[in-house]
């Protein structure tokens, strides 16, 4: 009984609460961040490598209008929208091309176009990272911390646009475009769905949300040309272990890895805790291969 | 024998397409042609190239040599989603409707075009349910959750909500039961009674002939026979040539 | 008719190999260490070709078979005294091929895309491996050491020259280059290339497509560790950035912009990208992100001229 009692009181309850509102916190971030990703693979076979760099854009974007405007949510819509402009643009002038080839071919395009986006920044704004300044200073009390509110808006931003997303999907017109195509890309075309075209809004949307996570994480971490790798790395694993393709895998993988990462973080140093995702890719893929949370097929 | 006039030009013009799928060579020269409101029955064995034929004339397979015209128009090489849109409806083997939609998105597939009013939405899926009663009953629920005959309803029910000025139709009575084949039936009749063309692709001999005006036969990827419908019966030699076992 | 082009690819080999041989005698040091490094770099891309253009799957987790065999040999020169180059190369192709192994068994049971995304992310996880055990690898700053002698254990040692290490470096590459050449024209050749044609057909055949692809990945990351090993006795030090997997996607450039499956379009493909590379920083100046308009013409290379620079010179010869 006394070991019982000693091994509760062991653990440092209070930094498990915070862990676990860091790791929520994450973990609706690169929720976002996957979303988009799996979305573009889900509906289009695309993998996208340059997501990482949309999510750097969009996060530079909103260091120069927050800079010019001294407005953080017209920072948010702006990045979002320019985004989705260039997303748009990219996919017309090098995806549509390679329609019909080996979809190998789009990653090596993406890879081409994430260092090109990448080296760019570099050059514009040099190596030094920049600052967003969060819209909300207030903390809140917890435990011995003062925790800041803005960590809390970030989550219920992402899931609002998560939940916004899949509602239109659901309901808009626009929505049932995506998902008669993704069932059956044929008979979408033979009911005079324009697929290329949704092809292209798609990909512009999973942009826009890759460069809203840019801007709403901008504040927690420096802004730097290099910040997009890490992210789409992550996003990848996540995107395999919620299963390819399946949104609410994406979701709920995100935020497992991030919980698992934050509370791995109270007792490793946090360079080391990323170890946590690369360990639940492998037992992912050694038992589970088509992902966690995908329900087994009957 | 022409099945138009001189003065109207047809409908829908195929002449002399060659196909391939790879390197398969499917399509020999198949020619043929649909007037405005006609029904045309395209018999023929398993693997001649019936549906091939179809999935050509809609774009969803690329003619790789060969002319086919629509009101007049070249169409060969315009995507398909502008050729429903142009009028051409498509109606595939196995429905393939949206299992995962439900049947109102399924129909709304085909009404959220530019273009068309929300009276005349409402007109069209008035009609749809009054002609297929049960689609209105289940228009919540889920495409997969039908039962064969009432996804070969939904698959037409879509397809006119396009207004189609011809409907590619591939084997509609497969797999039914005998009630539902003749409801099928009555289906062409009305549809081509409000003027619509229908190019109909079909194992079943009977229905084919009693539906249609004329029909063409096919072998190995071309046309050998071609007549009225009214000049052969079932037991005819020629049906008995190409489609006896 | 065959025999007349065997021939004429011999000739062009011998002469190719003459001309290398000849260059660190004629060429000013720069150009001499340049070329070792397109061979190195030639050498990397053309062992990535076994699995891009033989068998069909892209791998991002060059750079892990790369820095292994990298700091494998780093390691065997830091710990055997004298530092022995035939334990250096052991010891990086064992590590290379560990690395391998490991990679191969998660890898290849995923297909196509789920391949190069889980081999990015194996490559990724050593790079975090290597960068913080700062204890063994020396963490961020990496490793260095000295060069061996170039050594027939027992009979004869002598130190390297420049102009002998290009040579042993030549040696080397045109060494694997005739033999991955002869493996990929043999029966077990033909089958990877089966592979990469039609998979399913290939399984339906009868073959254990899984154990080829295996070995497939094996094969490629000895060889990208042997470039390790030999990057290593060149610059005399092992660091991270070697294992970070901007260096994979830098040789799948070099495949695409060679041409894949020819073997020698990748080595042709390392050098045109590292000579513009030089010619665009020699005009532009140092700071010059010279990976923008490489990036164009990487992509461009992918949508308009997908055989590369051999390709295109292959038909423009055949006119």
């Amino acid at each position: 009984m006394d070991a019982v009692v000693h091994f509760f009181q062991a653990i440092p309850f209070d930094q498990i609460v915070i862990q676990t509102l860091n790791g929520i916190v994450t973990g609706m971030i690169l929720a976002l961040v996957a979303s988009g990703l799996t979305l573009i693979f889900g509906i289009m076979d695309v993998v996208n490598f340059a997501h990482g760099e949309l999510f750097m854009l969009g996060a530079y974007i909103g260091v120069l209008v927050l800079a010019g405007t001294g407005s953080f949510w017209l920072a948010l819509i702006v990045a979002s929208l320019l985004v989705a402009i260039l997303g748009a643009a990219l996919q017309i002038v090098t995806l549509r091309p390679l329609i019909g080839r080996d979809p190998l071919n789009t990653i090596l395009v993406t890879f081409g176009i994430s260092l090109i986006l990448q080296n760019y920044a570099l050059w514009q704004f040099g190596p030094v990272a920049r600052k967003i300044n969060e819209p909300i200073t207030t903390h809140f009390n917890l435990f011995y911390l003062e925790y800041p509110w803005y960590r809390l808006v970030i989550a219920g931003m992402s899931a609002s646009i998560i939940g916004a997303f899949w509602l239109f999907l659901k309901y808009g017109k626009f929505g049932v475009w995506i998902r008669a195509t993704t069932q059956d890309r044929v008979m979408a075309q033979a009911m005079g769905i324009p697929v290329p075209l949704v092809y292209t809004g798609v990909f512009a949307i999973g942009a826009g949300m890759a460069a809203a996570s840019g801007v709403l994480f901008g504040p927690l971490v420096g802004v730097n040309h290099a910040m997009g790798l890490d992210w789409v790395l992550k996003a990848f694993i996540v995107v395999v272990v919620g299963g390819m393709g399946n949104l609410g895998g994406s979701i709920a993988a995100a935020i497992f890895i991030s919980l698992l990462e934050s509370y791995a973080a109270i007792w490793m140093n946090p360079s080391q805790a990323v170890i946590v995702s690369f360990v639940v890719l492998i037992l992912t893929l050694l038992f589970r291969p088509t992902g966690l949370f995908v329900p087994t097929p009957k | 024998m022409s099945a138009t006039d001189t003065n109207t030009q047809p409908l829908v013009l195929v002449e002399d397409v060659h196909t391939y799928y790879g390197k398969s060579h499917i399509l020999h020269g198949i020619s043929l042609e649909i007037g405005p409101g006609e029904v045309v029955g395209l018999l023929g064995r398993n693997g001649v190239g019936k549906s091939t034929t179809l999935k050509t004339i809609m774009g969803l397979v690329p003619a790789r040599e060969g002319k086919i015209q629509y009101c007049g128009q070249a169409i060969t090489g315009v995507p398909p989603h502008k050729l429903a849109r142009l009028g051409i409806a498509y109606v595939p083997e196995d429905r393939r409707i949206f299992r995962l939609l439900t049947v109102m998105e399924n129909l709304r597939t085909g009404l959220d075009r530019g273009g068309v009013t929300d009276e005349k939405k409402q007109a069209l899926l008035d009609k749809v349910f009054t002609y297929f009663p049960v689609l209105a009953e289940r228009r919540s629920q889920a495409g997969g959750t039908l039962s064969g005959g009432e996804q070969q309803m939904l698959a037409i029910a879509r397809a006119m909500m396009l207004e189609p000025k011809i409907i590619l139709l591939d084997e509609p009575t497969e797999g039914l039961m005998p009630r539902m084949v003749s409801q099928i039936g009555q289906i062409i009749d009305v549809l081509h009674r409000e003027g619509v063309a229908i190019l109909l692709v079909e194992q079943n001999v009977p229905l084919t002939l009693a539906a249609s005006q004329r029909v063409y036969i096919m072998e190995k990827g071309i046309v050998r026979h071609h007549c009225a419908a009214s000049e052969i019966d079932v037991n005819d030699a020629v049906i008995k040539q190409y489609l006896g076992v | 008719m065959i025999k007349h082009s065997n021939k004429t690819y011999w000739i062009g080999f011998c002469v190719i190999m003459a001309l290398l041989i000849v260059a660190p005698l004629v060429l000013p040091e720069f150009w001499r260490r340049f070329l070792t490094e397109i061979l190195i770099w030639g050498l990397l891309a053309m062992s990535s070709d076994i699995l891009i253009g033989y068998t069909g799957m892209i791998s991002f987790g060059h750079s892990a078979f790369f820095g292994l065999g990298m700091y494998g040999a780093a390691a065997a020169l830091l710990i055997v005294s004298p530092p022995n180059l035939w334990i250096a190369i052991g010891l990086g192709l064992i590590a290379a091929a560990l690395v391998s192994l490991f990679v191969a068994y998660f890898s290849t049971r995923l297909r196509d895309i789920y391949f190069a995304i889980t081999t990015l992310i194996f490559s990724q996880i050593f790079y975090v491996i290597i960068f913080t055990w700062t204890e063994v690898t020396g963490g961020e700053n990496g490793l260095s050491f000295s060069r061996p002698h170039l050594s027939i254990p027992g009979i004869y040692s002598t130190p390297f020259t420049n102009e002998t290490l290009h040579w042993f470096v030549l040696a080397v590459v045109a060494g694997s280059y005739l033999t991955l050449r002869r493996i990929t024209q043999s029966p077990f050749g033909m089958v990877l290339q089966s592979i990469r044609e039609n998979e399913a057909r290939t399984r339906a055949i009868g073959y254990p497509v899984e154990r080829y692809k295996i070995v497939a990945v094996m094969l490629s990351g000895l060889f990208a560790g042997l470039a390790g090993v030999l990057y290593a006795l060149q610059n005399r030090f092992a660091a991270p950035d070697f294992v970070y997997f901007l260096i994979s996607g830098e040789t799948v450039i070099f495949n695409v912009m060679g041409g894949i499956g020819t073997l020698v379009g990748p080595i042709l493909g390392a050098g045109f990208f590292l000579m513009l590379r030089e010619l665009l920083g020699r005009i532009f100046g140092e700071q010059f992100p010279y990976l923008i308009p490489l990036g164009f013409i990487f992509i461009s290379m992918i949508i308009f001229l997908p055989q590369g620079i051999l390709g295109f010179a292959r038909r423009w010869l055949n006119r």
